[in-house]
């Protein structure tokens, strides 16, 4: 599969992503910011950083770009778009995904590895990850407060968009597991459509076992076999 | 002219900063505090002689599009 890796100035986990998509024995190749277009792309991912210098609100600028009009684009056609931290950021700004992600409940950067419950596993970006697996993933922010109004989170809930939740280590949704006091332990989630995603922790920076975890690989997989079997649904 | 902009979060939000704020002011002694909320300030030079109700309206626009994230914040425009 071909990925493309979104890039921003200051974007600084685009080369972790790639790593990420090879190491999974995938091409994935980075697409710059004013670029108008993402060639032959199977699936996209927005990657973390600090977009424009996290100027304004975090994504805000980013949003703007050119290649975020290729990226709503190529969305609204159904194809796969994976938002990783300031990525996922980005994703909420321009509306690709609802709610919005402010600063962490105790002001404090947080950059530790926690743990995530998967919520629905009915989704490109959580079919491979087995039931009752815990992912144990690295976070790396300052904005990673999930928050949505009550009407959105109703309509998030009725359409299974939750992904995933911070949990302890025994899978437990505590608020002590909440390391940004995200509304109801929201770590990721996806659209009505269930082809955008967003999630804070970083799977790609999870994917070997030299890194201490290799939990995000079952993300990337997901997203690699839902982009298979839509392949060989096509050459059917 | 300027265009002077308020962006506040809005009342359903958690606002971490505007607690904090608020707490220390009560450790210094200021009393008769109850609610903090710590927004941002934008200012905006325009042109001499441009139409303030277009003006108006452009920068409303702005502000709903990308100065403000209409999900966490409201915002005030003023133009002077």
């Amino acid at each position: 599969m071909k990925f493309a890796v979104l890039q921003f100035p200051a974007s600084n986990c685009d080369q972790d992503a790639v790593h990420a998509v090879r190491v999974l024995g995938h091409s994935a190749r980075l697409v710059w910011h004013k670029d108008g277009a993402l060639g032959d792309a199977d699936a996209v991912i927005v990657p973390g950083g600090f977009s424009y210098g996290d100027y304004l609100r975090c994504g805000a600028i980013a949003r703007f770009s050119p290649v975020m009009q290729a990226v709503k684009q190529f969305a609204d056609n159904g194809g796969l778009v994976l938002g990783i931290c300031n990525g996922f950021q980005v994703l909420c700004e321009a509306s690709l995904l609802p709610g919005a992600l402010i600063r962490n409940r105790s002001l404090q950067f947080r950059c530790e590895n926690i743990f995530v419950k998967t919520i629905a596993h009915d989704s490109p970006f959580t079919s491979q990850i087995p039931e009752g697996k815990l992912l144990r993933l690295p976070i790396a922010h300052g904005e990673g407060c999930y928050f949505a109004d009550a009407d959105t989170l109703d309509q998030m809930k009725a359409n299974r968009q939750i992904l995933w939740r911070y949990c302890n280590a025994q899978g437990e949704l505590t608020d002590d597991a909440n390391p940004n006091g995200a509304l109801e332990n929201i770590a990721g989630i996806c659209n009505a459509r269930r082809n955008v995603a967003g999630l804070m922790p970083h799977p790609e920076r999870a994917c070997e076992p030299l890194l201490g975890s290799a939990d995000g690989r079952l993300i990337f997989e997901s997203m690699i076999h839902a982009l298979a079997q839509k392949q060989a649904a096509l050459a059917a | 002219m300027k265009a002077k902009i308020i962006i506040t979060p809005k009342k359903a939000v958690l606002d971490p900063q505007g607690k904090t704020v608020q707490s220390a002011l009560e450790h210094m002694g200021y009393e008769g505090v109850v609610g903090v909320h710590v927004g941002k300030y934008v200012e905006i030079d325009l042109a001499p002689g441009t139409d303030r109700a277009a003006a108006r309206q452009a920068l409303d626009e702005a502000c709903h599009r990308f100065l403000s994230n209409p999900v966490i914040e409201d915002y005030k425009l003023e133009i002077e």
